[in-house]
């Protein structure tokens, strides 16, 4: 079978897990609404301060609440499956690619009820033509999550703590992420040019493409 | 003009193989070796290494001392990744996805091995699960999981069939399924290991080999 053969299976059958289990819909996206209705409650009647702190915050916890949905395949992945994968000839590479594109796909998904979350709860004063550049660099922030919470989840693969050290790993390491994001809108808000946060997503999505496909295998190897 | 019948190249060879993991010495120069259309029974108490032993000759683990092959590939190099697939592993727990149905599972599989999906109702008919393929793997019994492992062998059809403790648990039914992929395995020129405490289990090994402190002694 081929190289995206596998990787779309291993994509649909992800979706078809999340759409039984309902991990991102019923437990992370509640959760994390949750997390953003706290924020006003401790800054009291500052409707201003809400208003101004909306597009940090959805950063903040997109990221953080993000990170569950890059790692949930972590918990999942028994060794049986892996050695399962490994008979039937599946290629970690494959295996890496098709749980990025589910894993994006549903973070992206997450995203986008966090942001209409936001907008509902703290009415920001969002500058015009916020929309599409937003969209872009939640995009290209959920790929860049996804690919850091599976290659995070191979590193850890095997190791009896391995959901909590992921998600040490992943944290310090989606910084470029939240900045990318973060100041896209802002660069909106100021009218200045997105163009450096747009490349550092890119450059950011890129390098942890390349690290997690040509990992995979060496990773595969040594969580046995 | 003299004929000589030339050897017949092994399936599968260890030569004075250890294997270590963590700190412990799990396997001691083990010397072993099984041609095509042989069975090979090795016995041994829990913690023996028998598991560990079977995940060797899979390639899942490297060993650290002596050396080995499997279907041509020299075990602990890059050469096992492309003949993994003709090795078919039945270990003492099921491997199923919870949440998918049994035919899902099957049907998963067999895609991600690159076989013809119009297969697998055969193959489920076959095992006897024509009418509950439809049941989730969390909501199906220890037997119909097993089941549904000798569905996917059917069709994958292994070189090498590597029985850990496969039998254990299952009824009559299931038993004589096992049975007949082994059967079928040796038939058309695979070999078969069979790995359990159970000296019952090794009625189709040719030649039953104890484990015992990771160490290989040949009993038959």
């Amino acid at each position: 079978m081929s190289f995206w053969s596998q990787t779309m299976e291993i994509a649909r059958v992800d979706m078809s897990l999340e759409r039984r289990t309902g991990d991102v819909t019923r437990i992370v996206v509640p959760f994390a609404v949750i997390a953003l209705l706290v924020f006003p409650l401790a800054l009291g009647v500052d409707l201003s301060g809400i208003s101004r702190i909306g597009p940090a915050v959805f950063w903040a916890l997109g990221v953080l609440f993000g990170m569950q949905v890059a790692l949930r395949q972590t918990a999942s992945d028994s060794p049986e499956r892996r050695d399962l994968y490994a008979l039937l000839g599946v290629d970690p590479a494959a295996k890496f690619t098709g749980r990025t594109i589910s894993g994006a796909v549903l973070t992206l998904g997450f995203f986008a009820a966090l942001l209409v979350a936001m907008v509902v709860l703290y009415s920001p004063r969002l500058p015009e033509g916020w929309l599409a550049p937003t969209l872009l660099s939640a995009m290209l922030v959920a790929i860049g999550l996804t690919e850091l919470g599976t290659l995070a989840g191979e590193v850890t693969a095997g190791l009896r703590s391995r959901t909590s050290l992921a998600s040490l790993i992943v944290a310090p390491l989606a910084i470029p992420l939240i900045i990318g994001g973060s100041q896209t809108l802002e660069s909106v808000a100021r009218e200045a040019t997105i163009l450096p946060w747009i490349l550092l997503l890119l450059a950011t999505d890129l390098a942890l493409a390349v690290a997690g496909v040509g990992l995979a295998r060496p990773l595969e190897e040594a969580s046995r | 003009m003299a004929h000589e019948t030339p050897p017949v190249a092994a399936l599968a060879t260890l030569n004075r193989t250890g294997v270590t993991l963590g700190n412990t010495r799990v396997l001691s120069d083990i010397t072993f070796s099984v041609a095509p259309g042989e069975v090979v029974g090795v016995v041994g108490a829990n913690g023996s290494g028998k598991t560990t032993l079977l995940r060797l000759i899979a390639s899942l683990i490297a060993p650290d001392r002596g050396d080995g092959t499997v279907l041509g590939a020299r075990l602990g190099t890059s050469e096992v990744f492309t003949i993994r697939r003709r090795i078919g592993l039945i270990s003492h727990i099921p491997t199923t996805i919870p949440e998918l149905t049994l035919e899902e599972n099957l049907l998963h599989a067999v895609r991600l091995a690159g076989h013809e999906t119009a297969k697998v109702a055969d193959s489920l008919r076959a095992v006897g699960l024509e009418g509950s393929s439809d049941r989730k793997a969390s909501d199906s019994s220890f037997g119909m999981k097993r089941r549904t492992e000798v569905a996917r062998l059917l069709i994958t059809k292994p070189s090498i069939l590597l029985l850990d403790e496969a039998i254990s648990g299952l009824d009559s039914d299931a038993h004589a399924l096992i049975d007949a992929l082994v059967d079928r395995t040796v038939g058309s020129g695979g070999a078969v290991i069979v790995v359990s405490h159970d000296p019952l289990q090794m009625e189709k090994a040719s030649t039953v080999f104890g484990l015992a402190v990771g160490a290989l002694t040949e009993m038959t």
